[in-house]
């Protein structure tokens, strides 16, 4: 990795040091890896998405010519379960089967073909049992518990003002909310290796290396420091890689063949492999005075955990703490549960509990401004948070969160021309195969605000640790060597590394070390908190680098021993040499360094939050960004298709590092928005995926995403490392509801379930209309 | 159509180095050679025997004893070890597998490797380090159009494809032809951006069409 000299400093556009080998096809992603000798895993996964398990047979599977290794239950040596947050889900299943796919055994062989035969072979003895499916239903007193453990996850219930007070404008309603995929587009995969000295190496694709140590280790029965993990090639991840999917049945196939283990998914297996959005059932009831000021709030909220806790319980806390929207709201009742189905399990996907909620609140303020006859930005802004508001929490909103300025900003954005009649097809909704008539398309515009928590939440204590060394290469030139164990999953991290570290230590040549389990950990790429937090590690690392080497140069030139102590207040770093004006001291950095290299650690920590109490109170978000995004649709009424005219974006953006990442993410997170609103959702039916393809789960492409009109609002978010704020998530929250907004416009249809599918926009013809337009025919 | 398959063939030597480039340091296979260890030991049982022979990245590779029915994307990728070509639906609707087939675009996941008998293939890694597909490169990188990159080698082949075959195509015309290659993590922006500034670049650009700016407009504070 690596290499190739990128230059610039923090503010600038600089290019990706993975770039590169990104556009020649050389990048090595974790499923590209081979080694000689390797053999080939697969998972044996339950068809059945409730089941007892009465014996599992593998002995004709082992007997195989070709098979090294199956697994099952049996063969876990240490702990059976594991988890992100709980340790309730089985390594492979046992007893009972919990949701369809879920895996009960694993084997290696040879090469693929062998793996698949051996997984034909093994039997396996279910007796079906009836699928809990419904969310509503599996907290009933009379309902069986699903897992030792019991249906509920989480309950979270926030008192904030007084109970029963009402404003004289009421709107309410119920809303839905699919199963969105994160549908990453390099498929799980890692390659395992068993080790000498009863250890085992693994190179994978995660959004969490040591998150994934700690749960092997516990699995397999080993001490953590013999887990050793390195970062292979991820393509995408949006929480879809936060939970452990190939590492553990890896590792346990590799150790009981004793020889390297390709693990590697397809992709209806990725589907089943990997916790996905949780599907919402939300209710929510708002009123207002009669000029438009927002009395209460009141929210019950009801997600889909699946089978097996995952992230459930902070998905949940963030979906009811986020349930009022950015707006000030003086009483509120927030209810939420979290509960375990038959399912497939959810946890981890970009926006984290805010995209469902998002879609209530925000429905919501636009049938408000519809019942007040008022503007649906006017209604907005007249209500937008500002800092120093309580939220129902009771934390204090802290600075910057412009909520107002947002929904303004997008809304002063010039609109796209009106419908054409001579636009071409692809212009048209339903595109080239079914472009609509010209005169059966409606336009409709609409709005959502949003803000989403920045970093881990509710009290914990979340860190990021960085190693920094600057030394001289063979050649003589100063060289910065950074270690951190941040996943790099497309956002850019390797870019931001490199531009803090030029930044802060003037030296050109940045090498980022691959990211491993050698280092302390960066915690996980998600929560928008790696720009934030290995960013800020990275810059601590760098500063005391530069301390240090400033030290020595004062020790050198024979300054006074308060110039050693706090050389920063004489000495600086300016392109590659060490200035010190008053001192008249100019050191070349080649030359300080000449002495050795300086390497230091450093670990960042954020402000201190706290959980959530009784009534759900408590100061749980270490910090909000917030956007706001218009969208422009047309719909064809006769087919019920949409195509999205315009989008524009005004975001919270804090600090911009690298304007051209910042456009990346914003686009990338409108996108995600925009399949949650129109085509994304996995089916299920009685608890069994009924789409787990690209086929049939439909991704927005080029043809389906318009450009953006982009407005960044920069105002320094004061306790992060030069004011970032992250901006991937914040994007993701707000265009669905703009988007349906748009769309409710457009056909004055309600709409109260996501994605809009054309049988929500159009009344499909009945039974008896068909024999109708029959009969005419005929006639 | 003559002008891919040239920087196809020009692309040889550049072909070498990439063909295995996308393998891992430590189990480095040597490409040129007809097939590999692998390739050769791998007897599929189902359907093996059968043996043919695909021009991949201008250096003619035997394939023997892979199943008969083995898409040209698994020979690529498991039997050839040319992974520079993606996997990521292996059904056709993502275009992450995209090769030049005897000069045509093509979804390496729904060819039959035996049907391409003889036929030149050409992956990304394949392209040529010059003229266009070296445009089409630079400008991926400059526009911001790759973060994740998995997607990024069926992009560059369908893109390169795409102005070789319509060098003037309008906004609407990029899409349509790129409708079948999914990112997603960029959510396409600067993908469009970054074929505009290759056009742009070689001043085909219809006049008036500017590629967005990759700066985000921004104002200094949130006043
Ligand atoms: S892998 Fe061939 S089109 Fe998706
Ligand atoms: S850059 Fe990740 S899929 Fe396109």
């Amino acid at each position: 990795m690596g290499g190739e000299v990128v230059s610039g400093g923090i503010g600038r556009s600089v290019r990706r040091p993975d770039g590169p080998d990104k556009v020649s096809g050389a990048f090595p992603y974790a499923g590209d890896l081979r080694v000689p000798g390797m053999l080939q895993a697969r998972t044996l996964r339950s068809p059945h998405p409730r089941a007892r398990i009465g014996r599992i047979d593998t002995a004709a599977a082992r007997r195989l010519p070709g098979v090294a290794a199956v697994v099952t239950a049996a063969d876990v040596p240490g702990v059976a379960t594991y988890g992100l947050i709980v340790a309730d889900q089985p390594v492979f299943a046992a007893t009972e089967v919990r949701y369809a796919g879920e895996p009960v055994a694993a084997v290696a062989a040879v090469d693929a073909a062998t793996a698949r035969r051996a997984l034909a072979a093994i039997e396996v003895d279910y007796e079906p049992l009836r699928p809990s499916t419904d969310p509503e239903r599996v907290l009933a007193a009379d309902a069986e518990p699903l897992h030792p453990a019991g249906n509920l996850f989480r309950e979270i219930d926030i008192r904030h003002g007084e109970p029963g007070v009402d404003g004289p404008v009421v709107v309410e309603d119920h809303y839905v909310v699919g199963m969105q995929d994160q549908a990453f587009l390099a498929p799980e995969a890692a390659l395992v290796s068993p080790a000498a000295d009863g250890g085992v190496d693994l190179r994978v694709a995660t959004q969490w290396l040591h998150s994934d140590r700690e749960q092997l280790a516990a699995c397999l029965g080993i001490p953590e420091n013999l887990v050793r993990l390195t970062l292979a090639g991820v393509g995408g991840a949006f929480g879809g890689r936060e939970d452990v999917t190939v590492q553990i049945h890896g590792a346990l196939l590799a150790r009981a063949a004793g020889a390297p283990v390709r693990i590697a998914y397809d992709r209806v297996e990725s589907f089943l492999g990997h916790p996905h959005r949780h599907p919402a059932r939300m209710w929510f009831r708002h009123t207002a005075t009669a000029d438009g000021e927002l009395v209460s709030v009141q929210a019950r909220l009801v997600m889909d955990g699946g089978a097996y806790a995952s992230s459930s319980p902070a998905v949940l806390a963030n979906a009811v703490t986020h349930a009022a929207g950015p707006y000030r709201v003086p009483h509120a009742r927030l209810h939420g549960v979290v509960v375990r189905t038959n399912n497939p399990p959810c946890g981890a996907m970009r926006g984290f509990g805010v995209p469902q909620v998002t879609i209530g609140h925000e429905a919501q303020m636009d049938r408000l401004a519809d019942a007040l006859g008022l503007d649906p930005v006017e209604l907005r802004a007249r209500n937008a948070v500002r800092p120093g508001d309580v939220l129902p929490t009771g934390q204090v909103l802290g600075a910057p969160l412009p909520a107002r300025e947002l929904i303004q900003l997008v809304a002063a954005r010039p609109l796209p021309p009106p419908p054409a009649a001579d636009v071409t097809g692809l212009a048209r909704p339903g595109g080239l195969p079914a472009a609509a008539e010209p005169g059966r398309v409606r336009r409709g515009v609409g709005y959502a605000l949003a803000y989403k928590n920045l970093l881990f939440s509710e009290g914990m204590d979340d860190s990021s640790a960085a190693r920094v060394r600057l030394d001289l290469t063979d050649d003589g030139t100063p060289r910065v060597r950074v270690h951190s164990a941040c996943a790099e999953v497309g956002q850019g991290f390797v870019t931001i590394a490199g531009q803090i570290a030029r930044t802060e230590l003037g030296v050109e040549q940045v090498d980022l070390a691959p990211a491993d389990t050698a280092v302390g950990s960066a915690g996980s790429t998600s929560a928008s908190r790696q720009t934030w937090m290995s960013g800020g590690a990275v810059r601590g690392a760098c500063v005391a680098v530069a301390d240090r080497l400033l030290a020595r140069v004062a020790r050198a030139a024979g300054l006074p021993a308060e110039v050693v102590e706090a050389p920063r207040r004489t000495l600086r770093i300016a392109a590659g040499e060490i200035v010190g004006v008053e001192a008249g001291l100019r050191v070349r950095l080649a030359d300080a360094l000449a002495e050795g290299p300086i390497e230091a650690d450093y670990t960042f920590h954020h402000r201190r939050t706290t959980a959530l109490g009784a009534d759900g109170q408590g100061d749980p978000h270490v910090a909000f960004a917030g956007a706001a995004h218009r969208a422009v649709v047309d719909v064809d009424i006769d087919l019920g298709l949409v195509r999205v005219v315009s989008m524009a974006l005004a975001q919270d953006c804090g600090t911009v590092l690298n304007p051209l990442s910042l456009r990346g993410q914003v686009e990338g997170g409108t996108a995600q928005g925009l399949g949650l609103a129109l085509m994304e959702e996995l089916v299920t039916v009685d608890g069994v995926v009924t789409n787990p393809n690209f086929h049939d789960y439909l991704l927005p492409t080029i043809a389906d995403v318009p450009d953006l009109d982009f407005v960044a609002v920069t105002e320094p978010q004061p306790d992060a490392p030069y004011g970032v704020k992250g901006v991937g998530e914040a994007p993701t929250c707000t265009a669905a509801p703009a988007i349906v907004a748009a769309i409710r416009a457009a056909v004055g249809r309600d709409l109260r379930r996501v994605p809009v599918r054309p049988q929500d926009l159009v009344d499909l013809p009945t039974r008896a209309d068909v024999h109708t337009a029959g009969d005419a025919s005929t006639a | 159509m003559t002008a891919v398959s040239a920087d196809g063939l020009d692309a040889a030597a550049g072909g070498t180095d990439r063909g295995d480039a996308g393998v891992d340091g430590t189990g480095r296979e040597k490409a040129g050679t007809d097939g590999t260890g692998r390739g050769e030991a791998e007897t599929d049982g189902a359907g093996g025997g059968e043996s043919y022979r695909l021009h991949v990245d201008g250096f003619l590779r035997t394939v023997s004893g892979a199943w008969i029915g083995d898409s040209l994307l698994t020979v690529l990728r498991d039997v050839l070890g040319v992974t520079a070509v993606k996997d990521a639906c292996e059904q056709g609707r993502c275009g992450a597998c995209s090769v030049l087939l005897d000069g045509r675009l093509a979804a390496s996941c729904t060819v039959l490797a035996a049907d391409a008998d003889g036929s030149r293939v050409v992956t990304v890694a394949g392209l040529g380090g010059s003229g266009l597909t070296r445009a089409v490169r630079a400008m991926f990188l400059a526009e911001g159009a790759v973060q994740c990159g998995f997607c990024t080698p069926g992009f560059v082949v369908a893109v390169t494809d795409l102005l070789t075959r319509h060098p003037d195509a309008d906004e609407e015309e990029i899409r349509e032809a790129l409708a079948g290659n999914i990112c997603r993590c960029t959510g396409y922006g600067r993908i469009v951006a970054a074929v505009r500034a290759v056009q742009a670049e070689r001043g085909i650009l219809p006049p008036g069409d500017t590629p967005t700016p990759g700066d985000a407009p921004s104002r200094p504070d949130g006043g």
